[in-house]
Order: structure tokens, then sequence, then C-alpha cells
């Protein structure tokens, strides 16, 4: 079974300004019922923020868009997950070659064991790059604000750099392949107040080449960088904990006039 | 005003004094110290061998060791001088051949029950057959060998003895690969797939070149226990008086036949001399004794120390 | 002026339509995957499948043997070659003999050392020493024992890797002329029990259980103070807060609870002491001989086959497969039995945490 190419022109695309198409009807991790009625559409050039409490499904939700999900053994999805008119879901697709288009920044910064340039490089060699290496690790770098930093280091190993430093070595490595999407879950959450806020500078920046959808905890954090936001609530009704979606519109609506209830308490801050 | 003794009894009825006291005479804490004695003249005893076995070696066997004894062939009976030039080649040969067929059996095999199919069934067998197999006696590793290799080739030969101590290093290499490769932190993986490798690539590319630390470890002590073994080799190589080619350099093997035959080495040498009635002989047993337990040691903490930086 | 913490941002100016860096596997990628786990796939069922070969290959060459001779092989008491008569219980029975009392020897020892490096002794006795010197707070001193627990752990690794031949050695010229003169003391003097019932003039059943006692310890060792070591720190507490002084603890609350991993280790030190040839055949005398006493020779399985194999014809090779047939079966068993024990110790262990 061959797999099918996605689209993958990282540029523009004719016509539709939509990249992300994402509709969750339901997911099971084997009986748990972990999201349910998660609808989105993400615009190029964009940054959303998924925002709620823990238990939500905003991590969930964002590793679907590049289908790490995939990794949870008993992983069951009903819904649809469209990049560029293209189901990544269908059966015929190749969940790797989806990876390829979309890259992902984690909560925890994970460099790779090996120096500074060779984890920028790992994409670009990954992807069998032809052109001079060089100048596009120092354009990714660059890109995530850390060129300065180690640009006379680069062959020291990517575990030696400070916390904030690794996680912006993350962001270089993710975007040196130029990928249409960039996914980020929490962040910031384990970085001191400063590093947080170089990443924000970093994301309004990065807005202007990169789609990018964030999930993050921190409300203020959302309201600073994002453009759309989508608050979710978990539904304990049933007995289980099922994250679903509540409100989903731009930023300033959704703080300045929540619709729903639950939307109104959360953003009054009574409870986290 | 009170006398002494009077408030020693007043203090006495409050609180018993006695019981508080720590005491030898007390059997409690006279067992205690008596059981912590044992274990530690014990432990202390256990290390004796060691250093027992190092001292004898040095002593008998640095009396034969110089330059000659490294590169001169066996001596016969009575005769002065000689070397174990040929077993130190021998020794070399064969664990080269048994290193080359058990290292990429024992990193496949480890990639596959820790990355590929950690949870399957197959997983599990692997895991246990293992870890039986590391109690597999080495003289039945060599009956094994001669079973197959020796019959089937129609003689003795260097690659026989590599089969037979490959055995041995298979599950040592698997199993400390296995643990090497667990320890490579989940949140590296999970960045290589998010990269939109393929699990192939996840794993030559991360994951073994991070683990590659741990599995040197264990293919250390692999190749030190295997060099020290004699009983596989006893009728797989054999032995050999000779140099292993007929063409100079003598004590390099160029071509198949070379190795094809049987071959030398430190251990089955150190067993035929032990109880030969020739003192030329005996001495050369102890030096190669000495030889082969410093290479071994040697290979053996290097791995150990390894191991201590990698995991720590 | 930008503020001392602002970012800044180099923006690379992106052409029109960006060059596409990002292609999906090629089919040769995806091959090459495909085949590399298959080929992992492959090797785990290999080394899976050698247990069974080791079996069935030994077995098919010593057939003919054991349709021959049948089970009378395994009573039979003689070795000779040329009437083809071949026995191998005197043996088994040293096999048995020399391994469990090797094993008893070498449990002790390997129980005691784990106990000793598992329970911190060396941090009890030395902290207060330090303390008293006034070296408490200097970081060198302070890390001492932990030191000397690692070293003394890579002694006793280091006990395991002197190679078996060496043992051997050792053995006939240190071991063995010790052990003389007490034993025939024993002898002359308390001859009639069973176990003294010979003298020792050179090799012997004693002598070699006791180098074999040192070549298993340290595997007794090692999972024995893992089992330990294992313990939760939960139970630990428990056992110090009803008050319990340090041995007490350790008898009848941490060995209890550790027991499975110490019997598995134990099974498997019997394994070993099973399979050990080099060190028995230099010290055990290679004698067919079935005796209570000590100091009688004796032979084994293993090295019955280390001394017959290098220069047998093909009848005697093929009694000598039909005997490691039976060594490695006997091996096998309890090997496969230890790994149970100790896969359901470690389950337990798990489940108390």
């Amino acid at each position: 079974m061959a797999a099918s190419t996605l689209p993958v022109t990282n540029g523009h695309s004719a016509g539709d300004d939509t990249v992300i198409d994402c509709e969750i009807n339901e997911l099971f991790y084997g009986r748990f019922k972990a999201a349910r009625d998660i609808a989105l559409k993400i615009k190029r050039g964009t940054v959303t923020a998924f925002i709620g409490p823990s238990g939500c499904g905003k991590s969930t939700a964002l590793r679907c868009l590049n289908r790490m999900n995939d990794l949870v053994r008993g992983f069951r999805f009903k819904g649809h997950v469209k990049f560029r008119g293209k189901d990544i879901y269908a059966s015929d697709v190749d969940p790797v070659s989806v990876r390829r288009n979309i890259g992902m920044v984690f909560q925890q910064p994970n460099p790779f064991a090996m120096s500074i340039f060779r984890n920028v490089a790992f994409g670009l060699r990954l992807n069998g790059y032809k052109g001079k290496v060089e100048d596009k690790v120092e354009q990714a770098l660059r890109q995530a604000a850390l060129w300065d930093e180690v640009k006379d280091i680069q062959h020291s190993s990517g575990l030696s750099l400070s916390g904030g430093q690794q996680q912006r070595l993350c962001i270089a490595r993710a975007v040196a392949t130029q990928p249409s999407v960039l996914l980020m879950d929490e962040p910031c959450s384990a970085l001191d107040p400063i590093a947080t806020h170089r990443i924000e500078e970093l994301i309004k920046e990065l807005k202007k080449d990169y789609t990018i959808a964030i999930v993050t905890h921190n409300l203020q954090q959302a309201k600073r960088v994002a453009d759309m936001t989508a608050f979710l609530y978990v539904d304990k009704s049933q007995g289980g904990r099922t994250g679903y979606m509540v409100e989903y519109g731009p930023t300033e609506a959704i703080f300045e006039n929540p619709q729903e209830e639950h939307t109104k308490e959360y953003i009054r801050g009574e409870f986290s | 005003m009170a006398s002494l003794s009077e408030i020693r009894k007043a203090v006495q009825d409050e609180v018993d004094l006695p019981s508080l006291e720590r005491s030898l005479r007390r059997p409690r804490t006279l067992f205690s110290a008596m059981m912590s004695f044992t274990t530690g003249a014990a432990t202390l005893a256990a290390m004796f061998p060691l250093f027992s076995v190092l001292y004898l070696l040095i002593k008998r066997g640095s009396a034969a060791i110089n330059l000659a004894a490294f590169s001169e062939l066996p001596p016969a009976a009575m005769m002065t001088g000689g070397g174990f030039g040929n077993a130190i080649v021998g020794t070399l040969v064969i664990v080269i051949i048994a290193t080359v067929i058990s290292i990429p059996v024992g990193i496949f095999g480890a990639i596959y029950i820790a990355e590929f199919g950690p949870e399957t069934k197959t997983a599990a067998a692997v895991r246990f057959s293992a870890k039986v197999l590391t109690g597999l006696p080495s003289i039945i590793a060599g009956v094994f060998a001669f079973a197959t290799v020796v019959i089937l080739t129609g003689g003795f030969s260097a690659p026989a003895g590599g089969v037979a101590l490959s055995l041995l290093m298979i599950p040592t290499i698997l199993l400390t690969a296995e643990e090497a490769i667990k320890r490579v932190p989940a949140r590296m993986r999970e960045a290589a797939i998010g990269m939109g490798a393929t699990p192939s690539q996840v794993v030559s590319q991360i994951i073994v070149p991070t683990a590659a630390p741990g599995i040197l470890t264990g293919i250390m002590l692999a190749i030190a226990r295997a060099a020290g073994e004699t009983a596989p080799l006893l009728f797989t190589s054999l032995f050999s008086d000779f140099w292993a080619s007929g063409t100079a350099p003598y004590f390099l093997p160029k071509t198949i036949d070379d190795l094809m035959k049987p071959t030398a080495s430190l251990a089955v040498l150190i067993y035929n001399f032990s109880g030969s009635p020739f003192d030329n002989q005996v001495a050369m047993a102890w030096a190669a004794a000495l030889t082969l337990v410093v290479i071994v040691l040697l290979t053996n903490i290097a791995g150990q120390v390894l191991s201590r930086r990698s995991a720590g | 002026m930008t503020p001392a913490n602002a970012v800044v941002v180099e923006t690379v100016p992106h052409a029109e339509t960006p060059e596409e860096i990002s292609r999906p596997p090629t089919t040769f990628e995806v091959l090459r995957d495909r085949l590399f786990r298959r080929a992992t796939l492959a090797v785990a069922w290999f080394t899976v499948l050698l247990v069974f070969l080791l079996v069935g290959r030994i077995g098919w060459v010593a057939l003919p043997q054991i349709q021959a001779y049948g089970l009378k092989f395994l009573i039979g008491t003689t070795w000779d070659v040329n009437r083809e008569q071949f026995g191998i219980l005197p043996a088994i029975f040293g096999t048995l003999y020399s391994s469990l009392l090797g094993l008893a020897i070498g449990t002790f020892f390997g129980l005691a050392i784990a106990i000793f490096l598992s329970e911190g002794f060396l941090a009890t006795g030395l902290d207060g020493i330090i303390s008293y010197l006034g070296l408490g707070e200097n970081r060198l001193w302070s890390v001492l024992p932990a030191r000397l627990e690692d070293l003394l752990r890579l002694i006793i690794e280091l006990l395991a890797a002197i190679p078996s031949v060496v043992y051997g050695l050792w053995g006939i010229f240190v071991v063995i002329p010790y052990i003389r003169p007490p034993a025939n003391w024993l002898h002359a003097h308390l001859g009639w029990i069973p176990i003294f019932s010979t003298g020792l003039s050179g090799p012997g059943l004693f002598p070699a259980s006791v180098v074999l006692a040192i070549m298993v310890l340290p595997t007794i060792s090692a999972i024995s103070r893992d089992a330990l070591v294992g313990v939760p720190p939960k139970i630990r507490e428990a056992a110090y807060g009803i008050g319990a002084t340090r041995w007490e603890a350790i008898l009848a609350i941490f060995i209890p609870t550790a027991a499975s991993g110490i019997f598995g280790a134990v099974i498997l030190g019997f394994g070993r002491a099973l399979g050990e040839t080099m060190a028995l055949a230099m010290l055990a005398g290679n004698a067919n001989v079935i005796s209570t006493s000590l100091f009688s020779p004796a032979n084994t399985l293993a090295a019955l086959l280390a001394n017959h194999f290098p220069e047998a014809d093909r009848i005697e090779v093929g009694a000598l497969m039909y005997a490691a047939l039976v060594l490695l079966t006997i091996t096998l068993v309890v090997n496969i039995f230890g790994t149970i024990i100790l896969q359901r110790a470690d389950a337990t262990l798990k489940g108390l945490r």
C-alpha cells in the first residue's frame, strides 16, 4: 500500500486560507473517552491558543494535528483532521510524512544528545536537503533568537545549554525545515519567567512565517500571543473525564466578551 | 538535706535507668554487633582470593614475562625460552570472530525488544531465553559448536571457537543493550518521531548513538569473559604450536585457510601446560596466566567504569 | 534603545515561494525501514530458537548413543572406551555433590556480602569515625563510605571475572596445599565419619567445592543485593519505626521481603555451579568414584567432557554428546526455574511499591 503524499507546498496554496480543519467527534484511549466535540479551523499565519483547566484535552487535541497520538496504545479517533484539504487520518496516509510537514515543540525541552549544530541540522538531513546546511542552520537559529548566543559554540552539546536556551534550540530544530505548521505544547511551562517572555516574543515574530497552534495553561500568555483562542473544559457528567470545546473565537472576543458560563468563570480565574 | 543515695533511689523509682542503658551486655545489641562483625568479616574474607590469585600470578608469572614470551612459539619439553605469541594472536582472532558474530545479533535483538516490540510475547520470550542462556555452561557452548561447525566443516578451526564464544557473549550483549536503550529518555524519542523520522531512523540516528556508551559496556564485559574461557575452545579451536600463516608476517592470518585450522589460545595453553611435568612449560603457563588475567581484568574494569559513568 | 531583556529576533527575508525542504520518506527509505524492522524481529526469533537449537542439535548427534545405551547410561559407573562401556552416574553424583557444597559455602558468603553492602554498614561505621575526626564537612571524606562500597562491589565483581582456568591453577598451588594438612588430620582422627573417610592426596571434592564457592558467590551476592536494595522504602521506615534494631529489621523483615529474589539468586548460582568446567577439571581429580568423603577425588559431567572430548573417537564422541545432553538438560531446568522465580520476585516487589 503506497502512502500518499500530502500536498507539500510550504508556500501559499491558492484560494482557501484554511491550513487545518480539525473536527474531533470522539477520541478514546482504550475505553477511556478522552475528548469529544472539538471543531475548529486554523487559518494560515495565525496563532491559535488552546486553553482550559487540566485534563480538558488541550494537549490531546493538539497531538491529533500531527498524529502523535498514534503512539498511545488503544488510541481511537472519530472525526477528521484536514491538512490543506487532505484528511491526515485517511488510511493511505503515512503518519511519518504528516510529521515532516508539521513541527512540534514539547513541554520539556528535548534536544538530542548531540551538538547544537547537528540538532538543528537533523531535520534537514532527514529530508535529504541538498543545499548548504550551515546556512539553513544559521537561519533557523536566528529565527529562534539563539544565533548570537551559540554561534561560536555550535559544536558543543545541545544538552549543555540552559533550559530556556534548550527550548529555543528545539524551536530552531523544528523551524529548520520550514514546516507549514508549528505545534507548541505548553512550551514555557518548564521555564522561568524571563525565558518565557523571550519565547513569547519569539512566537510573535515566528507568526510572520508560520502558522502556530499553542497549548497553554497561562491565560496571560494566550492573551499576549494568540489571534484565535479555543477554550476547552472537562465533562465529568458521565463519571469520566472527557474534554470538550466550549468556545472558539478571536482572542479578544473570548477574553473581553465570553459567551459561555464556563468560559466566563475560567477567564475570571475561579479555577485554574 | 537528702543523701545522694536517697536522691538516686527517688530517680530510679521514676525512671527505669538500666533499661535505657545501651550496654553490650544486653543480648539484643550483642547479637547485632556479632552479626555485623560476621558480615563484615565475610566480605573481607571473600576479597582475599582475588588478591591471593593476583599475588600468585605476579610471583610466578613475572619471571618468564619478557619480549620473547610475546613473540615466540610455545616451547617443547625442556626447551629454554619460547613464548606464547601465537596464543595471544589466536585469542585475539577467535575473540574478534566471536565479537563480529555477537554484536549484530545482540544489538538487533535488543532493538527489537526495547523499541519495536517491547510488549509483545516475542519480546518476553527473547528476554526469558537470553536470561536462561546467560547460565549456559561454557563447555556446552563448545559441544554445540563442535556438533555444528566442526562436524560440518570437517575440522577444528578458529571460527568454530568463535561460534562457541559468541553463544556466551550474545545474551550479555543483548540484555545490557536493552537496558541501555531503555535508558534513553522518552522525550528524545518523542522529538525524533515528531520530526517525521521513520522508526528505523529514530533508532539508528538517535536511540542507538545515545545508548552507545551503555551498549559498549555490555560488549566489553562480554569480551572480557569470552577471552578467558577455556572449555569452549578445547575441542573447537583446539590448539596449535605454530603461527597461523605460512607467509610473512607469520603471526598475521591472511587467508581463510589460515583461519580454518586448529588455533592456539592463551586459555587452552594455560590448561595444557599447567599439567605438564616440565618446568619450562609450567613457567609458560604462569606467564600466560598473568597476561590473560591482566587483559581480562583491565577490559572488565574499563567496562564497569564506563557503565558507572554512563548510568550516572 | 532596546530594553535589556528584549529579544532580538532577526528575520530572514522569505522568498515569495519558500523552497520546499520537507518531503515525505522516499520509497527507498520506506523499504529500508520495513527491512530493518523485519531484520530485528528475525534476530529476536533467532535468539529464542537458539535454546531449541542447542537441545536439538546435541540431541540429534547423541541419538545413536541414546538408542544404544538408553537409560543404563545414567546409572552406569564405568567409562571404558575400549570396552565401549559408558556410564555417568559418578559424574552426576560428583556434579551434584560439588555444586551443592560449593553453593552452600557460596551462599553463606554471598548473602553476607549482599547484606553488608546493601544495609549501609560501612556508612554507619565510618561516619562515626569521620565526624569524630572532624572531617564530616569535608566533601572528600564524607563520600568515602559510598566510594568504599563501590570499590568493594567492584572487587567482588572482579572475582567473577577471573578465568576459570586461572582459578584451577590457584587451586592446585594454593588451596590444595593449605587444605591438605587439616584434611588429613580430620581423616586421621575422625575418619569414621563418612565425610572424612578418605585422606586428601591431591585433587579432591572439597578443594574443588571451595573454589567453586568463590566462583558463584559474586552471582549470588549481586542478585541478592539487588533484591535487598529493592525492598521498598515504606517497609524500611515501618521496620525502624516500630523500634527494631538494624539486625532485627534485616532478619525479620528485609530478608523475608527479598526472599524470592534471594532464592532466585541461589538457584541461578546453583546453575552456574553445575556448569562450571575448568576449575573442577583441574581440582576434582577426574576419578569415576562415588564417595561421600569430602576429600575423595571425584568427577563432574563438565570435567568429564573437558577431559575426554579432545581425543575422543566417534563412538566416544557419541557417548560424550549424550552426557552433554544430560548436563544441558539439568542446567536448563535449573536456570529456567531460577529465572521464573526472579521474574516473579521482581513483579512482587513492584506490587509492594
